[in-house]
């Protein structure tokens, strides 16, 4: 009986347990998720209802006209057609780049390899908020003020990303290998036809990643860019904001829907990938 | 040098050419002109410069924006880090075990991780808004009125560490969740078999086999802080009065609003230093403290 008895303590205890994570869980959730559903449900009220507190949530009539009108408040297609250009070259690039370095510090043997290595580790160390007046002095010298090339090609360069390639090059077994440059592959060939095919769960964060943060890069294109046919997203929408149009909030937060739409459809999309990519970066420290 | 070393060593430079080459001009090559403009006086257009010595640096010594600037960066750097280190450690804890939802949590609150940072100041300037914003709904709620979060100089670093804390808790409770899954099972078996409760296998158990993962988010964030700038750049401006000015953004005023980019390059030397002095402490801690 008494057995009984405190077995089912311990279950009513662990049952307790489980509904207290799961409150805490739902807490959290309604906390990161209602700006979400805030930004929605605004972008959707008319003006008045806008200035209404307590605030509704649910519109008397859905103003679907709230994202014709924001979307005509200043050049949206254009920064759409900016941001994809500057984010895809610049992901293709910066792929590229930590594909070939990745290699080279896992597969090629060179004699400074290591030292080289550490060469690219150290430009971790150095914020790249610093390099803002220096890089747009660079670009002025280069005639690239206000262009795509200048927009992108400054943070082309990759060290997180062929660290993360390196250590999954390194991971493949090395008869992979030598069997390629025996059958005359070289190194080009084998990189191609052998390391990345084998890498693609590795190249996909890498790829994924970088693409995001270029899609939401707000301070270089910021200071690179100076006029509006040049503006990226993020740049065009803080620019809506502040003040160069007078327009209300709820066609502010369609703006920002406009913006958010393709990263939060690649973050579903894709999600398991970025945790994967964050998790190896943790185990591996 | 055989023909495949001769080989190995011409592919070797010509892989790392275009990484090597970016790097050298972009991020090698800014922190030598960035050293060398701090001793001019320059405004970015003008022909000449004129060399001043140190005299950037001892302007920023006696400027009390750069000091209250700094201090603001501190407290928004370890305000920040403190509260959502202990979130997301407690969530990751709550989070790794079996459970239905799981991944649906997992994705719900890691989500504002990747979304664009201009997007969120947006939102979140419209949920602070002392009228009619969605805080001050859960603020009367519990009988509290709505202060001027954005334009009171007693509340808008505040508000721009709630949404630092809101935006970034999810990717280090992703991170905390891998360290906690590293852990081997049979350590939990064992402690159970000892008759430890949870609280006491936290403590002793889980906390101190995640040093290493405290620890390294500890000093990323701290750095990410010391960056900070487009929440600050949307929502405040820096202001009212400087009391939310942080850095970077500092940095940037100097730099591109009034064309001081000798002093500004001043203050960007002083951020590499900083920032170095915080990476090699790191290093070296991180040898000693942490247990693996």
């Amino acid at each position: 009986m008494s057995t009984a008895a405190s077995l089912s303590g311990v279950k009513t205890r662990r049952l307790a347990g489980r509904a207290l994570s799961h409150l805490v869980l739902i807490a959290t959730c309604v906390v990161i998720g209602l700006p979400f559903l805030w930004m929605l449900s605004t972008s959707l009220k008319g003006s008045t209802e806008v200035h209404i507190f307590p605030p509704i949530w649910w519109p008397a009539r859905l103003h679907f006209e709230n994202f014709v009108v924001a979307w005509q408040t200043a050049p949206f297609g254009r920064f759409y057609v900016n941001s994809l250009i500057t984010s895809v070259s610049g992901v293709i690039i910066d792929v590229l780049v930590a594909c070939l370095s990745g290699y080279a510090f896992a597969r090629i043997r060179f004699p400074y390899r290591n030292q080289l290595f550490v060469v690219m580790l150290a430009a971790m160390m150095i914020p790249n908020q610093m390099a803002l007046i220096p890089n747009y002095v660079t670009l002025k010298v280069l005639g690239w003020v206000n262009t795509y090339p200048g927009i992108v090609l400054p943070h082309c360069y990759s060290v997180v990303g062929a660290f993360l390639l390196r250590q999954y090059f390194l991971s493949l077994p090395d008869a992979l290998f030598d069997a390629a440059i025996m059958d005359g592959l070289g190194h080009g060939g084998s990189l191609i036809r052998i390391a990345i095919p084998l890498a693609r769960p590795a190249v996909a964060t890498v790829t994924l990643t970088y693409f995001i943060g270029k899609w939401n890069e707000y301070l270089w294109p910021l200071i690179v860019t100076n006029t509006q046919n040049m503006r990226t997203l993020p740049v065009g929408l803080a620019m809506v904001e502040k003040a160069e149009y007078q327009i209300g909030p709820e066609h502010l937060m369609a703006a920002s829907i406009f913006v958010l739409v393709p990263v939060l459809v690649v973050f579903f999309l894709a999600q398991k990938q970025l945790i994967a990519g964050i998790a190896a970066g943790a185990v591996k420290g | 040098m055989s023909r495949r070393a001769r080989y190995d060593a011409r592919m070797f430079l010509l892989f790392i050419a275009p990484n090597f080459l970016l790097l050298a001009l972009f991020v090698f090559w800014p922190v030598i002109y960035s050293l060398y403009l701090s001793f001019f006086k320059w405004n970015m257009v003008a022909k000449t410069k004129p060399f001043i010595g140190f005299d950037n640096y001892l302007t920023m010594v006696r400027d009390p924006v750069f000091w209250l600037v700094l201090r603001n960066t501190f407290v928004l750097a370890l305000g920040v880090v403190v509260i959502k280190l202990s979130i997301a450690l407690l969530l990751s804890v709550v989070l790794n075990r079996r459970m239905p939802g799981r991944a649906v949590y997992r994705a719900i609150i890691f989500s504002p991780t990747f979304t664009t940072s201009v997007a969120v100041a947006m939102v979140w300037s419209w949920i602070l808004d002392p009228n009619y914003g969605l805080l001050r709904v859960f603020l009367n709620l519990v009988g509290l009125a709505s202060p001027n979060w954005l334009g009171d100089v007693n509340w808008s670093l505040s508000a721009v560490m709630i949404v630092m804390i809101w935006a970034g808790v999810g990717y280090d409770m992703v991170y905390f969740l891998a360290g906690l899954q590293a852990i081997p099972g049979e350590l939990y078996d064992a402690v159970r078999v000892d008759g430890a409760t949870p609280w006491q296998t936290f403590w002793k158990l889980t906390f101190p086999l995640l040093s290493p993962i405290t620890f390294f988010l500890l000093v990323t964030s701290v750095i990410g802080a010391l960056k900070a700038f487009d929440l600050v750049s949307i929502m405040t401006q820096g202001g009212p009065l400087n009391s939310s000015n942080v850095y970077v953004h500092y940095l940037y005023q100097n730099a591109f609003k009034w064309f001081k980019s000798g002093y500004a390059s001043a203050l960007a030397m002083v951020l590499f230093g900083i920032i170095m002095v915080i990476t090699l402490v790191q290093t070296k801690l991180s040898n000693r403290w942490v247990h693996y």
